[in-house]
């Protein structure tokens, strides 16, 4: 499993890419494996919406499963990636890169000390198969 | 009976919520209703049950024997025998969707059957699996466009021509819903016979939802081009409630700008059987499809490249997504889904449209017979299909009382919906009604009005 040393991780899941005040979102490759093939995502937020840690901001679907995807981090919606309803699968194939799913400017970047870094979360993952 | 928890279970479940006796748990049942105080009478054989049964049932006057003109949502219509005889095969024979679906490849062929006629007939792009019943279906296009705005639009425009019951359960559906609204159908002073063009102020950003009914329940058309065009303008989406077999010869509402089409399919070879089961027609445009509730059924390759079909887009549903799903029922009407397949692909498409014209034509001779008998007038303003209100010199459940000395169920008493509407009597006609029936019931109006 893949689990990048440079991205910050969040208990439901998702990564997010510090640079400066803004952080980009997406889901681990633990969460595509668990999902199996993604065929639909919807974003339920738009670009200027402001959101809050922990609220949904987009709803996957795969083959077997839905789940809601949480912004890890609170501040306003800069960028989302358009392609990704279009290529569902992005997110199986590519979900560090291509498949990131929207950018935030953080309003409150002390809680990025609340996400737990690779080696963390690469312990999360393993107390969660068993 | 087999019950499987021990008293002493039983005691800690009592005390965990907080009740010392079981009982306790029904004083919300009045007590002459609780067990054991039910009065049965003792046992009887086989024999002696049918005996009294057969005699209780003989009481009744039923269609077979009696001309009926009473439609109001549910249609006396010639059922071909060969669709009881398909549909009673075992294979087909069960009420329900397999809970290891795909194993029975023929249940969900005629499934995809009857999604795939249900959207020719519509003009939509989609059908469900179907619904419970026309009332249901009408609540979970309510309920889809409600989810559909994420909750945004709090409000559904409802036509006065919508079924009554249909109105009712969507107000039971949405009784759960904080702050919803619902306009248009019971607005003071409004006139119950209004047509669409009194919906148009009511559509504002706010508005989730318009719903109305084609042919409306008084059996009138309506060209619904403008009233899309309003709904779409404001954002909002439009459902039209339809009776499937008049689509055999109307133009579906696909083609005037309908996003999602519901209706009660008991007219597509259904029997009437005292009101259920009916069939929840429930199809709509292909963008919604991660909306739509229920079951769906889609076409696809086995790993040997043959044909096979799935339940399919099941991620939307309630047994996957639990609480965020659209709808908590995933279930369908099965056999009387099978049971329309069946019917409409014994009729066809010109079979379809020669049932619907001969309605449209029995019920247009009945129009006429009654309007020219004194003291009756036909008082429609607008293109009908095979039904029509008739305002009566008295009360149209006085009326009924004595047709039934005639052998004549009559039509419907439109008061008890619609109390404005006094002395009105909603009549149906359909391919059942002889030319003799319609002179008969023409010349019985004329004779109890004026005994």
């Amino acid at each position: 499993m893949n689990i990048p040393a440079d991205l910050l991780y969040a208990q439901t899941d998702e990564w997010a890419k510090v640079d400066g005040n803004t952080a980009t979102v997406g889901i681990t490759d633990y969460a595509q494996d668990q999902l199996s093939d993604v065929v639909f995502i919807e974003f339920l937020v738009a670009v200027g919406d402001t959101v809050q840690k922990g609220q949904q901001i987009a709803t996957v679907e795969s083959v077997k499963a839905a789940a809601d995807i949480n912004a890890p981090v609170s501040g306003t919606v800069t960028a989302i990636n358009e392609a990704l309803p279009q290529s569902p699968e992005l997110i199986n194939k590519d979900p560090f890169g291509q498949a990131w799913m929207v950018r935030i400017e953080m309003s409150e970047p002390a809680e990025t000390r609340q996400l737990m870094n690779a080696d963390g979360y690469a312990k999360y993952c393993e107390e969660r198969s068993h | 009976m087999f019950v499987p928890h021990t008293d002493a279970e039983r005691e800690e479940m009592l005390k965990a919520i907080g009740v010392e006796r079981i009982e306790d748990l029904f004083t919300d049942v009045p007590e002459d209703y609780r067990f054991p105080y039910l009065g049965l009478p003792g046992g009887l054989t086989e024999m002696e049950i049918m005996a009294e049964l057969q005699e209780i049932a003989a009481a009744n006057s039923s269609t077979r024997e009696m001309a009926c003109f009473l439609g109001a949502g549910a249609y006396n219509h010639y059922i071909p025998a060969a669709v009881d005889a398909i549909i009673r095969r075992g294979e087909f024979l069960t009420a329900y969707t397999p809970y290891q679906p795909e194993v029975s490849q023929g249940t969900l062929q005629a499934i995809f059957e009857y999604q795939s006629m249900i959207a020719a007939l519509t003009g939509m792009e989609v059908s469900n699996a179907s619904h419970y019943d026309g009332a249901t279906a009408a609540a979970e296009a309510v309920v889809m466009a409600y989810h559909h705005f994420r909750g945004k639009r709090g409000k559904v425009v409802l036509s006065p021509g919508v079924h009554p019951q249909y109105r009712a359960v969507i107000r039971t559906y949405m009784q759960g819903y904080a702050g919803f609204q619902i306009a248009g159908d019971h607005e003071p002073g409004c006139d119950p016979l209004s047509g669409p063009e009194t919906l148009l102020p009511m559509i504002d950003a706010n508005t989730s939802l318009v719903l109305v009914q084609y042919p409306d329940f008084f059996g009138r058309l309506y060209d619904y081009t403008a009233l899309a065009q309003a709904a779409h303008e404001a954002g909002a989406l439009l459902a039209v409630a339809v009776n499937p077999l008049s689509l055999g010869l109307l133009k579906p509402p696909g083609e005037f700008g309908a996003d999602i089409v519901v209706g009660e399919g008991q007219s597509l070879g259904i029997p009437l059987s005292f009101g259920g089961p009916y069939l929840g027609l429930f199809a709509t445009r292909k963008e919604y499809v991660r909306r739509l509730a229920g079951r769906l059924v889609g076409e696809t390759v086995d790993n040997a490249g043959r044909r096979a079909y799935v339940l399919t887009l099941t991620a939307r549903e309630q047994h996957i997504r639990r609480e965020k799903a659209t709808s908590n029922i995933c279930t369908n009407q099965g056999l009387i889904a099978l049971t329309a397949t069946v019917y409409m692909s014994l009729l066809g498409k010109h079979g379809l449209r020669q049932v619907a014209e001969l309605c449209y034509h029995k019920a247009h001779y009945a129009a006429e017979k009654i309007n020219a008998i004194p003291g009756f007038s036909v008082c429609m303003d607008r293109p009908f299909f095979h039904e029509f209100v008739v305002c009566c010199p008295m009360p149209a459940s006085r009326l009924n009382d004595r047709l039934i000395d005639h052998g004549i169920i009559g039509g419907y008493d439109l008061q008890q919906d619609y109390p404005a509407l006094e002395n009105r009597m909603l009549i149906a006609v359909t391919e059942m009604n002889t030319r003799d029936e319609i002179d008969h019931l023409a010349e019985a109006l004329s004779e109890v009005s004026h005994a």
